[in-house]
């Protein structure tokens, strides 16, 4: 078959024309984040010191720091992963491994990836209702760490589930056909191997969870805290007695306290929210870089 | 190829030089060649297995159609047919493989003997047949683990902990596929630095490990080279004397060479079995002799 020359050039120059248009609105992109990185920089990089991170909030800007937001925030996050990683892997391992593939699980299915789509406010009402008032938990850190739990809770499960299936075939037959259970396919075999792939949803969800606000406003969380939780947060003599304590404790965090600030007149409160989101995107991006190095790592390791 | 007696899978080309060309080209050994042949077993041995009346399907699809025939004990038998015959359906019922997909259903029995087993029936558990029969399958499968733990993946499956007990199995496993000598300074390496023939070798002394009563082969060389084939044709009949195999190929050649009996299966039905030499130099049905002498499949 003969093809013309102009016909190739027609095909390369489209090629050609894709390969420009990508370019473009990626640089585009980058240059969008970097204009904004620049300009919250500009406005709180120098706000950001030792004093603002060992402060409590005030009324007077130069003293205002967020120390009660990010122990919020890492505790917060702390209940959310405890509560909501075991679960999720738990419930995707079933879903993937045990269910039987009926009706009844093809609506969970679908109700689960809806789940993932449903606005965080919704899941806030959700939990005022159930948390703060039916089970009596109050404007707690156990509070907030469930809700975030509940809003990553289907990002975790979709996520372990896309990771079990990457797994071939063969591999379960092999264990299957030498004589292992369906727990010990699962153990040995489908979550080391999955881990990969589970770890990076999960550090995904909670970096999420990190920059959450609407939820946590709509259950209660307080705008302006003065103390910390009790031990082991402090040091507090009733940690022996009680060690979660500390779940029962009212809390802010980052994103709260910079809306709270950016709420403020005046142009020193607004240096306070900008440097407050630098804190926050920095942990944002260190999580993520620890997404990206343990993928990495246990990829190495695996391979078919 | 509708004239030529010459099978699908002929051996290795002859390379003709130019001197040849002018001559009378030499006969192309064909499987109806007794030296091709594997010669017949000496006697009709114990059954191992025995298959009777049995259908399978595929949720509503039916895969196998009454069949009925024996695996004998010592002893290789190959199922050979054309792709979708059936032939890696019915080896996997034997570890009820299709348990693990939904809808599948076994009609009729597979008796294991010396204890009158049905290895279909619901009430057997899958877990405990497949403590009895191994299988390796066509692409190569090994873990991605170590060398060692893949051999002892079985062992402690089946509760072996102590380390010189293991050492000792998987030595073993390794020196039966033939594979010792290439790893035995390496058992700590990722399974998956090893050659894919070396894989498959792997994964047989995977199977071995467990010391099975039955070890089922799916197609275990389609994936190899014809040296790490030749290699795992040898090592497969030299197992023959201390399990029961039964092995599915494409390859007729293979079929030929390795296997004692033989069972050629076509759209779900077994069309014809017997010894191995009988059926490929003496076939009773003509779907049998069609087959084994290249003209379809």
């Amino acid at each position: 078959m003969i093809v013309t020359d102009r016909f190739i050039a027609r095909t390369r120059l489209q090629d050609r024309a894709f390969s420009v248009l990508g370019a473009t609105l990626t640089v585009g992109a980058m240059l969008f984040l970097g204009i904004l990185l620049f300009d919250l920089a500009r406005d709180g990089l120098s706000r950001i010191d030792w004093q603002f991170l060992t402060s409590f909030p005030s009324r007077r800007p130069g003293m205002a720091g967020v120390l009660s937001a990010w122990v919020g925030s890492l505790l917060i996050m702390l209940v959310t992963a405890v509560t909501a990683i075991p679960l999720g892997i738990a419930a995707g391992v079933y879903l993937e491994e045990y269910a039987r593939k009926n009706w009844f699980a093809t609506a969970i299915e679908i109700n689960i990836t809806n789940l993932a789509g449903v606005p965080s406010i919704i899941f806030g009402l959700m939990a005022l209702g159930l948390f703060v008032f039916r089970f009596n938990f109050g404007q707690s850190i156990l509070a907030g760490g469930l809700t975030l739990g509940c809003l990553i809770l289907p990002i975790v499960i979709v996520s372990t589930r896309e990771a079990l299936r990457t797994i071939p075939r063969g591999m379960r037959e092999a264990a299957y056909a030498l004589g292992a259970t369906r727990w010990q396919v699962a153990r040995h075999h489908l979550l080391p191997y999955s881990l990969p792939g589970i770890a990076t949803g999960v550090i995904i969800a909670i970096s999420r969870a990190i920059g959450e606000t609407a939820p946590l406003i709509t259950i209660g969380a307080l705008t302006f805290i003065a103390f910390l939780p009790p031990a082991p947060v402090t040091l507090d003599p009733e940690f022996a007695v009680q060690p979660l304590k500390w779940v029962w404790s009212p809390f802010t965090v980052l994103p709260i306290q910079m809306f709270n600030w950016v709420s403020r007149p005046g142009d020193d409160f607004l240096r306070n929210a900008a440097a407050t989101g630098i804190i926050l995107i920095g942990l944002t991006l260190t999580m993520n870089a620890v997404a990206v190095v343990l993928r990495y790592r246990m990829r190495r390791r695996i391979k078919w | 190829m509708v004239t030529s007696a010459a099978p699908r899978h002929a051996a290795p080309p002859v390379h003709a030089g130019p001197a040849r060309m002018t001559a009378t080209p030499p006969p192309i050994p064909t499987l109806l060649d007794s030296d091709v042949v594997r010669p017949a077993p000496p006697a009709s041995r114990a059954i191992k297995a025995q298959v009777e009346n049995f259908s399978f399907f595929y949720s509503t699809v039916q895969a196998l159609a009454d069949v009925s025939l024996p695996f004998r004990e010592r002893a290789i038998t190959a199922l050979i047919g054309p792709s979708g015959c059936g032939k890696t359906t019915l080896l996997r019922c034997f570890n009820r493989m299709h348990d693990l997909y939904p809808g599948n259903r076994y009609v009729g029995r597979i008796l294991l003997h010396p204890d009158n087993l049905n290895i279909v029936a619901r009430e057997v558990d899958p877990i405990s047949l497949r403590m009895r029969i191994s299988m390796v399958f066509q692409k190569p499968n090994p873990f991605p683990k170590s060398i060692f733990e893949n051999v002892a993946y079985g062992l402690r499956l089946r509760g072996i902990r102590s380390r010189s007990e293991l050492e000792g199995r998987i030595q073993v496993a390794l020196e039966d596929a033939a594979l010792w000598g290439e790893v035995k300074d390496r058992l700590r390496k990722p399974a998956y630095d090893l050659s894919g023939g070396q894989q498959q070798r792997l994964c047989i002394a995977r199977a071995l490990a467990n010391e099975p009563e039955v070890l089922l082969l799916d197609e275990p060389t389609s994936a190899l080279d014809p040296i790490a084939t030749s290699r795992i044709e040898d090592l497969i009949v030299e197992l023959k004397e201390r399990v029961t195999i039964a092995i599915v190929t494409h390859n007729m050649q293979q079929a030929a060479r390795i296997s004692d009996y033989t069972a050629f299966m076509y759209l779900g039905k077994l069309i014809e079995y017997g010894a191995t030499a009988e059926v490929f130099q003496n076939p009773k049905c003509k779907e049998t002799e069609d087959y084994v002498t290249g003209r379809f499949g």
